[in-house]
């Protein structure tokens, strides 16, 4: 319709387009609505926090916040040699707040990370700050320990003065600043987070491909049984899929112990002797084997969902054009079913990278991984920050390969069952 | 899958050899499974199959694990299992409702911006459990709900919601919109149609939904473990105390019911998604 006609106009005198605009944006605004609920309460009780575990993590106002009057004295300090007399004035009025609030501990330990021994300098600060005078606190100061002559020391102080600090990210992958501000590693026999790091990647990786080389025989197989025999079949991948995580870790504490089955059938097969029953709990070999088993019906399914699909003809057909078995499934099976197995181990090395109950389990202290060490930060050494700064270096490892995943197969193509 | 019989024999050796490997890996996903039944009956107090077990001896085996289970004294397992129901009814309710409203939004074709907010609705399942949590925990603590019941419903929905709207997104995208739009038609009102005609469709899709929902919080370990006070003990915490400190009987009769639980669970999600693809009209 040209509009030299005029606009056509619904029942009730409103131009059509106009018209069907309108209910567009009604069913734009229902449809929103439907989502709404949801959409707020996981922003509010999830996604905001852990947007807050950021701050959590680079939050370093404790040291601020305890010495207010020092950190503004020594705004005027270049730091290159003793501070002024005004520095020793406010860190003494300050200090003998958190004396008399009984909060000095936390300053000490906090002062003790930064520098070395300064735990024992500010105890004894705080034992003779009783019976200061007034006035020229600089000398008085000094005259309780000779580090306080030390400029070191009151660098140290003064690196703590931003609220914020990157120094937990630093931590996470065993690297520090040092006195002079440059970024370094710390000595080599206490970098344990990059130890755990690479564990952590290397057993997903492992369990990811050992998981992908058992389920593609078998998710073939399911894929190409009649279906009374596969429907069978499917029954042992879906009952430990929907069996508790802790029966199934139980079961292979039962199955792994020293006297346990796997090891007397080892025995009894003359594999190893008696006495010389292999430890395959409490380490890496634990944490390889259930969390395979674990892991594996996240593999089959996607593979068997994308292996259903390809029809037997396109293989019948390769090998009529004179193909072996062997080169028509390389050329023509293997490549339709890649979509299978990205899904599958991009699901199964999401979920290792995040293993926590099994590695604490059955791991031992060799097959621990890093979900473990973040979850005792939480509860044994209660350094949430720390804690915050590893969980966001591990998600964001996540939500990349989450992107890749999004990018190779869509995450609406997810399929559960 | 029998073999034609002009199969040259290499190719039946290596066929036989697949065979064989997939018998092996059934074998790996399922024994593991069934060393629990047996020794949940153990007389004794070992986790290792005594002499009388091998032997079939009758007295070997004993029901007392299971009695101590029910009747044992300051026993927790009672405690827990009415806070796992009570934790795992209400997620699950919680996450149907807000699950299929929402996956009844995003299948509507007006949906604004739907890969973006489908990316948040199923972030949780992709978040790794520890991180969410430590973020669950950091929120319920400020908000003062650590430790109460409502405090785990709440982390558990959110948990439970992504299952909801994917196994609902799936059933609609079958899903015939003219039959809704043919029953305000006839002067039906949307809560109407909803309730007479929508619901009856998808429902297959919103209880498996709700199984993946019931199942994540009954098994659920790592934000309980943040989150929960002795009055919150659940099976899995108890569970999980158990294996870390001494490996009873008394856990794998407790693990033998799991497994009864997700025999049935099992079943019913099978069942159902046999209704399911029946009803689409997707026939194999």
């Amino acid at each position: 319709m040209s509009s030299e006609t005029g606009k056509i106009l619904s029942t009730d005198g409103i131009p059509l387009e106009e018209s069907l605009k309108q209910a567009e944006r009604k069913n734009k605004i229902k449809a929103f609505l439907l989502v709404t609920p949801l959409l707020l309460f996981l922003i509010i009780t999830y996604i905001i926090p852990i947007a807050d575990m950021f701050s959590r993590s680079i939050d370093d106002k404790m040291v601020t916040n305890m010495l207010p009057k020092t950190y503004k004295a020594m705004e005027q300090w270049d730091g290159k040699e003793l501070p002024p007399e005004e520095v020793f004035e406010a860190f003494y009025l300050d200090y003998k707040i958190l004396v008399k609030n009984k909060t000095a501990g936390k300053l000490q330990t906090q002062l003790n990370y930064e520098k070395n021994g300064f735990k024992s300098v500010l105890k004894k600060l705080a034992r003779k700050q009783k019976k200061f005078e007034e006035g020229n606190y600089k000398e008085q100061i000094m005259k309780v320990h000779k580090r306080w002559r030390n400029v070191e020391y009151w660098r140290a102080i003064k690196r703590r003065a931003p609220a914020y600090t990157y120094s937990k990210y630093l931590k996470g992958v065993d690297m520090y600043s040092n006195e002079d501000g440059k970024i370094v590693q710390v000595a080599e026999d206490r970098r344990i987070h990059r130890i755990l790091w690479s564990r952590t990647l290397e057993v997903a990786f492992f369990v990811t491909l050992f998981c992908f080389l058992m389920a593609y025989p078998i998710a073939h197989l399911l894929a190409t049984l009649p279906m009374k025999y596969s429907n069978l079949l499917m029954i042992c991948v879906l009952l430990p899929f929907w069996t508790s995580l802790l029966v199934r870790t139980a079961s292979w504490m039962i199955l792994l112990q020293q006297q346990g089955i796997v090891n007397d059938f080892f025995v009894w097969i003359g594999l190893v002797t008696d006495d010389s029953r292999p430890e395959m709990m409490y380490n890496k070999t634990g944490t390889y084997v259930a969390m395979t088993q674990i892991l594996l019906p996240f593999m089959v399914l996607p593979l068997y969902s994308v292996m259903k699909t390809i029809s037997p003809s396109l293989m019948r057909a390769g090998k009529s054009l004179g193909a072996t078995p062997a080169v028509a499934f390389f050329k023509v099976y293997f490549p339709l079913t890649i979509p299978g197995i990205g899904a599958g181990c991009l699901l199964v090395f999401i979920l290792a990278i995040g293993y926590y109950i099994t590695p604490a389990l059955v791991g031992g202290a060799s097959g621990t991984l890093i979900s473990n060490q973040i979850a005792y930060h939480m509860k044994s050494t209660l350094d949430w920050s720390f804690a915050s700064a590893m969980g966001l270096m591990l998600l964001t490892g996540v939500l990349v390969i989450y992107w890749i995943y999004n990018k190779l197969v869509g995450v609406d193509n997810i399929k559960l069952g | 899958m029998a073999l034609p019989k002009y199969t040259e024999p290499h190719y039946r050796i290596w066929h036989y050899f697949y065979l064989f490997v997939c018998g092996c890996v059934f074998f790996f996903l399922i024994a593991p499974l069934f060393v629990i039944f047996p020794l949940s009956f153990n007389a004794e107090e070992f986790l290792v199959f005594t002499d009388g077990m091998k032997r079939l001896d009758p007295d070997a085996f004993s029901t007392r694990w299971y009695k101590d289970m029910v009747y044992g004294t300051k026993n927790p397992w009672g405690l827990a299992a009415k806070n796992s129901f009570i934790i795992a009814i209400f997620a699950t309710i919680g996450s149907i409702i807000l699950g299929t409203l929402a996956a009844l939004g995003l299948s509507s074709r007006h949906m604004p911006y739907k890969g973006l907010i489908m990316a948040t609705l199923i972030s949780p399942m992709i978040v790794p459990l520890i991180i969410s949590g430590v973020a669950i925990f950091f929120f319920m603590a400020k908000v003062g709900l650590a430790a109460t019941h409502l405090g785990i419903i709440l982390a558990h929905i959110i948990l439970g919601t992504p299952f909801v709207v994917i196994t609902v997104t799936a059933t609609l995208s079958g899903f015939d919109h003219s039959i809704t739009r043919a029953a305000s038609s006839l002067g039906s009102n949307p809560f109407n149609t909803f309730m007479k005609i929508t619901l009856p469709l998808i429902l297959p899709g919103v209880i498996s939904g709700g199984l993946f929902a019931f199942v994540t919080s009954f098994d659920e370990v790592v934000v309980v473990l943040f989150l929960a006070g002795l009055d919150n003990t659940t099976i899995p915490i108890q569970m999980w105390t158990g294996l870390r400190e001494q490996l009873s009987p008394t856990i794998l009769a407790v693990a033998t019911c799991l497994i009864v639980l997700s025999v049935l669970i099992l079943v019913t999600a099978e069942l159902l998604r046999r209704r399911s693809e029946r009803l689409r009209g997707i026939n194999r």
